[in-house]
């Protein structure tokens, strides 16, 4: 039975070969169920990984990507040394930074005030309502912020000129545009982010909170020394996610909210590359692009999971 | 916990009090957008364009859902975007469940191996141009399976459904076994009906993804008849279609004008997320459900 752990390149010996062959053959029809999904991935995954080499040519559409000539790190330079491609850089990471510091802990904060609530229904109810932004794509919610902060007619500026502030136009203005991408974003995801973190709250031993009742202690200190301490395993696994995705921008929502006016301040490595590649057709400099992130992702993903696992034993994989 | 009922301190209750009332405004703020998209959607233009917190329309008219009904673009979007919802989710579904079982038993050959070259592309990717240039290749552009395949399975969730998987007992097969049923039988017969929860959640999640999906087709597919709801939608909105530039012009001298583009926009978004804003309240325990059964042990 221990033949599933003989991997391809230790079948050198014929035993060990043979063995490895008879568990494919005994287990043929498990294989066969995979062979599909692993022909999807193959296709649809790995063959585009093969596309990349444009990165690194020049290309021209009536040689394809195999006849391109190859241009070195040309694509790169010119990445690099342009305006554009350094500038969406500084946004992405801005962009990220903030709705790190003010996206990541929102979530926690509502599923330890959600938690706090006695009464069932209203807590199911204010839950409900917070689902709602989760299920619907930017699109919808571009066309919904537009009136909330319309200068004209929106809400947000009704309580600013009430306060005695002057109108600002969120979706035009150089300034505000962060603001705003920060704030929806924010908006869109505490809701549905507070499920993991109540997850791990119903998870939560109720003999601690009664010995904790006992002992005398308070709800505030039930709360920091019971719910915060129960919750770390899975707010360091977010942790890890969410600053991995320090490169990878939210395109869908960036993509929507942005224009002309505010391409200093919105533009961002996955709308450059978009903008680069589809509408200007320069796909050597868009592959590039593309693989600039994508390395800088993984290199993310791999130095914070490596990091999270030395200090504790949670980690993606 | 319950025996702190009735010997609340001070300071409990201010908390309770304050919590009550943080928790109502965020409730609040998570659906004005919306409250407010439909009452503008009701509105005239006069109406639409008072300023200040909207929580019903002061003159109510029909006019915007008149002219969004007749727009053959929006049905058409429609029916593409039931197409690839209906036909996507059926075959991710399936595809995600035959790959995730095999993988969950420990004696498949070489299983951690193929995990990870799964588990692999959550982390990195051909790109935008790599995987536009392979759809092209395929022969795919402009054909709808471009909107089905490349997402076929999603690596997270077919993880989550393989722990799912891998958390049934494994007698529940044993006797079959005996019996010699073969893995198809097992997983048909056996494993799937005690897996109907996680089952309806994926398919949800999947159903959901396609529903709002919009930049596949944006990509791929230039056919105005193959064009889904949610790029249909985005011409509408973002893009503002040169079509309804007629109606381009509130005055409120002319009191004659019975609709402006923000109207028409805002009746647009309902008719496109109504569906969504009706059942989401009834199918979200099945996402919840999934993201804690996907947290049990990733």
């Amino acid at each position: 039975m221990n033949t599933a752990a003989a991997a391809p390149a230790a079948s050198r010996k014929p035993g060990k070969f043979r063995l490895w062959l008879k568990s494919y053959v005994k287990y043929r029809y498990l294989f066969l169920m995979l062979l599909p999904c692993l022909l999807f991935f193959l296709v649809f995954k790995y063959m585009p990984m093969y596309g990349i080499v444009l990165a690194f040519k020049k290309y021209r559409i009536v040689d394809g990507i195999f006849g391109s000539p190859w241009n070195g790190l040309d694509n790169f330079r010119e990445l690099l040394s342009g305006r554009d491609f350094p500038k969406a850089f500084r946004n992405t990471l801005l962009l990220s930074f903030y709705k790190l510091v003010f996206g990541f802990p929102a979530p926690i904060v509502l599923a330890i005030l959600l938690n706090e609530i006695r009464l069932v229904l209203f807590k199911k109810f204010v839950q409900t309502l917070s689902y709602l932004p989760h299920f619907l794509s930017w699109v919808v919610l571009a066309g919904v912020f537009m009136e909330i902060f319309s200068p004209t007619r929106g809400v947000v500026n009704y309580f600013i000129t009430m306060l005695g502030g002057d109108p600002i136009f969120f979706f035009g203005d150089k300034s505000w545009f962060r603001t705003l991408l920060v704030s929806t974003e924010v908006w869109k995801g505490v809701g549905w982010g507070s499920i993991i973190y109540l997850a791990a709250l119903s998870n939560i031993d109720t003999s601690l909170y009664e010995a904790a009742i006992v002992d005398g202690a308070s709800r505030f200190k039930q709360m920091l020394y019971i719910t915060l301490p129960s919750m770390l395993p899975v707010i360091t696994i977010m942790f890890i996610f969410a600053v991995g995705g320090i490169i990878n921008d939210d395109f869908d929502q960036v993509f929507n909210f942005y224009n002309d006016a505010v391409y200093e301040v919105g533009d961002v490595l996955s709308t450059y590359t978009y903008r680069i590649g589809i509408t200007q057709m320069e796909y050597g400099l868009s592959t590039a692009s593309g693989l600039f992130i994508n390395v800088i992702a993984l290199i993310l993903i791999v130095a914070t999971n490596t990091i999270v696992k030395r200090f504790s034993d949670y980690g993606i994989w | 916990m319950s025996m702190t009922i009735g010997k609340k301190s001070a300071g409990e209750k201010a908390f309770d009090a304050f919590n009550i009332t943080f928790l109502s405004l965020f409730a609040f703020t998570a659906v004005y957008p919306f409250l407010n998209i439909i009452i503008v959607s009701f509105s005239t233009p006069a109406a639409a364009n008072q300023y200040g917190l909207k929580l019903w329309p002061s003159e109510i008219q029909l006019e915007a859902y008149k002219i969004v009904f007749s727009n053959k673009m929006i049905w058409t979007g429609y029916a593409n975007t039931i197409f690839r919802t209906v036909v996507g989710t059926a075959l991710n579904v399936l595809f995600t469940v035959l790959c995730a079982y095999p993988l969950s038993k420990k004696y498949l050959p070489n299983r951690n191996f193929y995990t990870s070259v799964i588990i692999f592309t959550m982390f990195f990717s051909g790109g935008l141009i790599p995987n536009y240039l392979l759809i092209k290749e395929l022969g795919l552009l402009d054909n709808r399976l471009a909107l089905i395949l490349p997402g076929l399975i999603a690596p997270f969730t077919m993880i989550i459904v393989r722990n799912f998987f891998m958390s049934l007992p494994e007698e529940i097969e044993e006797s079959a076994k005996i019996d010699g049923a073969q893995e198809f039988r097992i997983l048909w017969s056996i494993v799937l009906p005690v897996s109907m929860p996680i089952v309806a959640t994926i398919s949800l999640w999947y159903a959901v993804a396609h529903w709002n999906a919009w930049f596949d087709s944006l990509l791929y597919i230039q056919d105005p008849n193959k064009t889904v709801l949610g790029n249909v939608l985005r011409k509408i909105i973002i893009e503002a279609s040169p079509q309804f530039q007629q109606y381009d012009t509130y005055d409120p001298a002319k009191p004659e004008n019975l609709i402006t583009p923000d109207i028409i926009r805002a009746a647009t978004i309902m008719v496109a997320t109504t569906p969504i804003l009706c059942v989401y309240p009834f199918i979200q325990k099945y996402f919840v459900k999934g993201v804690m059964v996907g947290s049990l042990k990733g």
